[in-house]
């Protein structure tokens, strides 16, 4: 039997995408759990990064720091279209809005007129090539055991843990400001907020261009592993997203880097223990239905958290309790 | 309290120094006119009770008159500059600060943030100085000074650290006053602060309100109890079916024949502003139905 597995799996917890999750979701903490907007389209704002950075770099010819320029005016502008209409509604009419956005952007880019540009439903491939070129690592095979990467595999994963420490960074000293206070102060009651002079909507909208931002820069890091593939985009992106903001815990700062790891290990680890089952016999499945039975068990595991730790994993219960 | 008044007394007469002046303002829903105010004023540097029985529509003009509500017609002035269509928030920044009837308490916040967030700090709030502490430090420092006392004053200083969601209904109340007053309002509006609050706390808080009339503030509250009323209002606004009825001097207005109406009205078994109000939405229904059945309890309730 190879447990190889399982050295893979626990690697996971430092995966380049482990850490572009972890740096949307900690954006979707500061629009869900401080601000209390409710995004369900966080995954559109990874698209809109990721194809702006991908466009940018591959269409264009941009140099990779204006690509990631590019990135943050396009989730900027994305958030504007999005809040500048129903920021001054109820809370449900972002929720629609940005889950219907989502899914326009991802079904837009595979239009065949725009080919040219976006690539239709193949996506675009090499976008990491620029910043690859930066990449001052000498080339090898660096690790321990069976845990080994590539020189382009670790400066990926350099910048971007980096990039979601500098996040932490920002949104820690954000919150612990009098700006903090005002949005954490809406997420409890705009109106009462707003009777203090305060302007909800410019706050809210400076939240959401913050947690948006974040999304993009994280759809840039998520494809630098990869290609660009617009089905990556799809709602299960923001579930996902969702699934490890409350595993962390929703206001906490460093829950979205432990949730996601967890995410992530948990998802490959069943992936291995699933695979010997199969191999061996025991389990009366097939190869094919792996896959889905992986999530299955993320989210059982999820709602034995609901119940028992709702605050997740490093929130404060009383805030549990005193939510309304 | 004659000195306060321009004119012979009688509902919407001229003050001799008003903070806030409001004309022809009406708020329909559906149907029912929850406010039809014809003109009113409301004495500077004077505690102004705004009195009227469940209904009359109090809680609906503070909405129009703060911003938090539009109105179907009438404009109105604060301090000479007109506010109407002003957003609440600015409506907040030039002055006129008001709580709400039913408790807006900022439960995940500690009491001490509920406190900061009742005044202004530019620099913090700005986003990019916000993330440069020395250049907010200082004033939320002397915030906290401020919030502190206002917090000793209002009995709250032991709970100072604690999540106001963990606070009791009567001191969610006195929290929502005392930060309504961190920003050194010109005007408070105050809706129904005593309700829920224990009778001797109201002693207290009445020599408060007091106080915040010889510093120059102004004070417009809607109340019930009639004791509190009496005890420090300089001036009294009736209201009944959204309009103002009758307005005096607290020992006046009681004996005035329209209050005693307005509010025999009120205790009777149907509140008959109620009844009246659901006749037009019920002309506006054009159903037969429940019109007949309106009518019948608006003829029951001897009229
Ligand atoms: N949003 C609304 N939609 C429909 N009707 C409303 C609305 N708000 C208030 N009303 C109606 O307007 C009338 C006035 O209500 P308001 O809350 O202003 O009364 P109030 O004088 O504050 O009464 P109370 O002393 O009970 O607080 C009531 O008949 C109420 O049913
Ligand atoms: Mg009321």
């Amino acid at each position: 039997m190879n447990w190889n597995f399982i050295p893979l799996a626990l690697g996971e917890a430092i995966s380049p995408t482990t850490a572009a999750y972890a740096l949307a979701t900690i954006g979707l903490v500061v629009h869900f759990g401080f601000t209390g907007l409710v995004n369900f389209g966080q995954a559109g704002f990874m698209a809109v990064g990721g194809y702006a950075f991908a466009i940018t770099t591959l269409k264009l010819d941009w140099p990779f720091p204006f690509a990631v320029l590019a990135t943050i005016v396009a989730s900027v502008l994305f958030a504007f279209v999005l809040g500048i209409p129903t920021l001054r509604l109820r809370a449900d009419y972002l929720s629609i809005v940005t889950i219907a956005a989502a899914e326009i952007i991802r079904l837009s880019v595979k239009t065949a007129e725009i080919y040219d540009v976006t690539g239709g439903s193949t996506g675009l491939n090499g976008a990491a090539d620029t910043f690859q070129a930066l990449n001052p690592i000498p080339p090898g095979n660096y690790g321990i055991g069976v845990l080994r990467f590539t020189a382009p595999d670790l400066w990926t994963m350099i910048v971007g843990w980096a990039l979601v420490l500098l996040a932490c960074l920002l949104v820690w000293a954000l919150m612990r400001s009098p700006w903090g206070r005002i949005v954490k102060g809406i997420r409890e009651d705009e109106d009462a907020v707003r009777a203090l002079g305060k302007n909800v909507f410019s706050y809210k909208m400076q939240a959401l261009v913050l947690g948006g931002v974040l999304g993009g820069l994280a759809g840039a890091l998520f494809i630098l592993p990869r290609s660009l593939q617009p089905d990556n985009y799809g709602t299960q992106l923001t579930f996902f997203l969702y699934t490890i903001m409350l595993l962390g815990g929703a206001t906490t700062i460093f829950g979205p880097l432990l949730g996601s790891a967890i995410f992530w290990v948990v998802l490959s680890l069943s992936d291995g223990l699933l695979t010997l089952g199969v191999d061996a016999h025991v389990l009366p499945i097939s190869s094919t239905q792996q896959g889905p039975i992986r999530f299955i068990i993320v989210g059982f595991a999820l709602m034995l958290l609901v119940i028992f730790r709702p605050q997740g994993i490093l929130g404060k219960r009383i805030e549990v309790f005193f939510r309304a | 309290m004659s000195e306060l008044i321009a004119g012979e007394p009688a509902p919407g007469v001229a003050k001799r120094d008003p903070i806030l002046v409001a004309d022809h303002v009406t708020r329909r829903f559906g149907g029912l006119t929850a406010v039809d105010v014809e003109h009113v004023e409301i004495p500077a540097h004077a505690i102004t009770a705004l009195i009227g029985p469940n209904g009359a529509g109090k809680t609906t003009f503070f909405n129009l008159l703060t911003g938090f509500d539009k109105p179907n017609t009438g404009h109105w002035t604060f301090r000479g500059e007109q506010l109407a269509g002003v957003p609440a928030f600015r409506v907040a920044r030039r002055g006129m600060v008001r709580t709400f009837q039913l408790t807006k308490a900022l439960a995940l916040l500690s009491v001490i943030d509920n406190m900061l967030l009742g005044a202004s700090n530019r620099a913090g709030e700005n986003f990019f100085a916000a993330l440069v502490p020395a250049a907010w430090r200082a004033r939320d420092a002397q915030l906290t000074e401020k919030a502190d006392e206002l917090l000793r004053k209002f009995r709250l200083d032991t709970k100072r650290d604690d999540y106001a969601g963990s606070l009791s209904g009567g001191q969610r109340k006195l929290l929502e006053m005392a930060r309504a007053l961190m920003s050194d309002p010109a005007l408070v509006m105050l809706d129904e602060p005593m309700a829920g609050v224990n009778p001797a706390l109201t002693q207290s808080l009445l020599r408060h309100i007091l106080e915040l009339k010889e510093q120059g503030m102004t004070v417009l509250f809607v109340e019930h109890d009639m004791h509190v009323v009496r005890e420090i209002a300089d001036w009294v606004v009736v209201m009944a079916e959204g309009s103002v009825v009758a307005e005096g001097s607290p020992e006046t207005v009681m004996s005035d024949p329209a209050v005693i109406d307005a509010y025999l009205g009120a205790h009777h078994g149907t509140d008959l502003g109620t009844v009246r109000g659901r006749l037009e939405v019920a002309e506006g229904m054009e159903s037969e139905l429940v019109r007949s059945e309106v009518e019948g309890e608006a003829a029951g309730d001897g009229r």
